[in-house]
């Protein structure tokens, strides 16, 4: 048996989720190959071979890969699939959109989202907004599968392991990259961040936003939203925590002004210690805090950042 | 334009889904049912395309027993034009979505398929993808805005980095995030209406695509309890706890 794990990177920089999937490939089998797709790469494929576990890098450096598309990137990872039992992709918004357009090509079931591995053909997986933990057993010959991140812990470093370069270019005959507008921040990204610090539609409007950029500068933490206050135009969508945002597993999520809908609770839940500041002590954010303070959150966030 | 809108009968999405005492599955019976809320979203942004004079005919189609007729007639309440039931009691995987709606995709040539980027209840975030691959077809997944441009769609997807744009060639398949639209509330007069507008009925085994499970499913759980937390009184309170208790800041 042996592993293909697709790397996920961005302009050229590997991002942390790819040591998480690797951590989930090397439960499954001992060898595993890293696939980095892109253009400009060479510096995603040197740090993909220091991630502990990783026998061989694959790169493939041409700008039809610049950006990442669905169309010839799955076409690429299905020429080189025949070589392994499994196929991993991160959970993220690039693995998604791949993945399943590889698992059809190759006539398999995608398992999407797995938490953690049990043998080679048994995973286990949220569904219905991870209110349900379903072990599934695939019977496929070869698994495509994606990873949740943030349920493995990042593999360590090694000594690199050699990088195979492989020129191919295949160019997507239907689809075109046009632009990205992207949120610059200096802040930790979600997904990695220790410390999250979310804010919902208490919050009110975009500028009261600010009221958390003071804590999560003291705390090193990276800054979140409910859905209801990106819908609400306060925040960008990239910001949004939950079922159908980004899932993040911080040491400490302080969740403010956040009613706690289901949908929400599906993105954090799995955070070692869960904080909750709202007006309202009936909101069901309390039901899964280990620390509640009922609280007008104007009041409560000046102090927090004067209190740290 | 002909567009095609794949819909799904899943849980209510404000009802909390409760695992079976024997570990089995989900228990769905007496649980209150809807039209997935990313489905709901595709026929909205499939009518408004009809609306625009952009669609000439929107079709739903949805897979499962005869119980999802329901959310086929609330689609055409919605304002579609026809519905296909494609009647099938077995467990579907995506895979097996995708190459029942494929089928469906030769015999209706749609010039777009829109759906629905994940279902509430196995969110496998697949079956779009999927049918894109099975079509040969461009893919414009997590659609925030959806424009028609001759002969081309520019989608604007929800990525992690932000807000990507692609513009892909017709035909192609969409499927849609939470903010592409707010769907509407079907009016009374439509929904007496929808009573009257066709919805054929076939079976799943008449368009020969094998069904056999590729997943099998050998267990359902709780998810882990989170153990009782404690009310704080104060900030101060509550970051001495942080500090002292639960070591996670210093
Ligand atoms: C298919 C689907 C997918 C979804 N996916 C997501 C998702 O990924 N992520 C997500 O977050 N949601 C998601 N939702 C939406 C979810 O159901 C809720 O609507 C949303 O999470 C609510 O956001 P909120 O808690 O900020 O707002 P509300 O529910 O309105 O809560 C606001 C809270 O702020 C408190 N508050 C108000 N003023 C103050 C104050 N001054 N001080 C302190 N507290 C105050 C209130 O007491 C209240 O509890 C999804 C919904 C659907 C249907």
């Amino acid at each position: 048996m042996s592993v293909l794990v697709i790397a996920e990177h961005e302009s050229g920089v590997l991002k942390p989720e790819t040591a998480k999937v690797v951590a989930a490939a090397t439960k499954i089998a001992s060898h595993v190959t890293v696939l980095v797709a892109g253009h400009n790469i060479a510096e995603a494929a040197d740090h993909s071979a220091q991630i502990a576990g990783v026998q061989k890098v694959v790169a493939v450096d041409d700008a039809s890969f610049a950006h990442q598309l669905a169309e010839n990137t799955s076409e690429l990872v299905v020429e080189l699939a025949s070589d392994f039992s499994h196929i991993l992709f991160s959970a993220s918004t690039t693995g998604k959109n791949i993945a399943p357009r590889v698992a059809a090509l190759l006539d398999k079931s995608q398992i999407s989202e797995i938490i953690d591995v049990i043998d080679a053909d048994t995973f286990k997986r949220p569904i219905y907004a991870g209110n349900a933990i379903a072990t599934v057993k695939s019977l496929d010959s070869q698994k495509v599968i994606t990873v949740r991140a943030s349920a493995f812990d990042a593999a360590d470093t090694q000594a690199a392991c050699d990088i195979e370069a492989r020129s191919q270019s295949i160019a997507s005959q239907v689809s075109e990259f046009v632009s990205i507008e992207q949120t610059e921040s200096e802040r930790p990204e979600l997904t990695a961040a220790p410390v999250v610090i979310s804010g919902g539609r208490g919050m009110q409007n975009g500028e009261n936003f600010a009221l958390l950029n003071g804590i999560a500068d003291k705390l090193g933490a990276a800054i979140g939203a409910s859905r209801a206050a990106v819908d609400a135009g306060f925040v960008p969508n990239d910001m949004q925590v939950g079922q159908t945002g980004k899932i993040v597993a911080p040491n400490l999520y302080i969740a403010v002004g956040i009613s706690g809908a289901i949908q929400h609770l599906a993105g954090m839940k799995d955070s070692k210690v869960i904080v909750a500041i709202n007006k309202d002590p009936e909101a069901p954010i309390f039901q899964v805090a280990d620390y509640g303070l009922v609280a007008d959150l104007f009041d409560a966030l000046p102090e927090l950042e004067q209190a740290l | 334009m002909k567009v095609l809108v794949p819909i799904k009968r899943v849980i209510d999405y404000n009802v909390k889904a409760r695992v079976k005492p024997d570990n089995s599955d989900v228990d769905l019976s007496n649980v209150k049912m809807a039209i997935n809320p990313f489905c709901e979203i595709a026929v909205e942004e499939a009518v408004r395309l009809k609306e625009a004079g952009t669609a000439t005919e929107v079709i739903a189609v949805s897979i499962g027993d005869k119980a999802c007729q329901e959310q086929l007639r609330t689609a055409l309440a919605l304002g579609a034009d026809k519905a296909i039931h494609i009647e099938s009691d077995a467990k579907l995987e995506s895979l097996h979505v995708a190459k029942l709606l494929a089928k469906i995709v030769e015999q209706e040539s749609p010039e777009l398929v829109i759906l629905g980027k994940q279902s509430i209840d196995s969110d496998n975030n697949q079956t779009g993808q999927m049918l894109a691959a099975l079509t040969k077809r461009a893919q414009g997944t997590f659609a925030s805005k959806v424009v028609v441009d001759g002969n081309k769609l520019q989608v604007t997807r929800e990525v992690d980095g932000g807000l990507q744009t692609v513009s892909l060639s017709l035909p192609a398949v969409v499927t849609t995030d939470l903010r592409l639209n707010e769907p509407r509330y079907a009016s009374l007069p439509n929904i007496m209406k929808a009573k009257r507008k066709p919805l054929d009925v076939i079976t799943a085994d008449s368009l020969g695509v094998d069904l056999a499970p590729r997943i099998e499913l050998v267990k359902v759980e709780e998810p882990a309890k989170r153990s009782g937390g404690v009310m704080v009184e104060s900030v101060e309170e509550l970051v001495n706890k942080l500090k002292t208790e639960a070591k996670v800041i210093s």
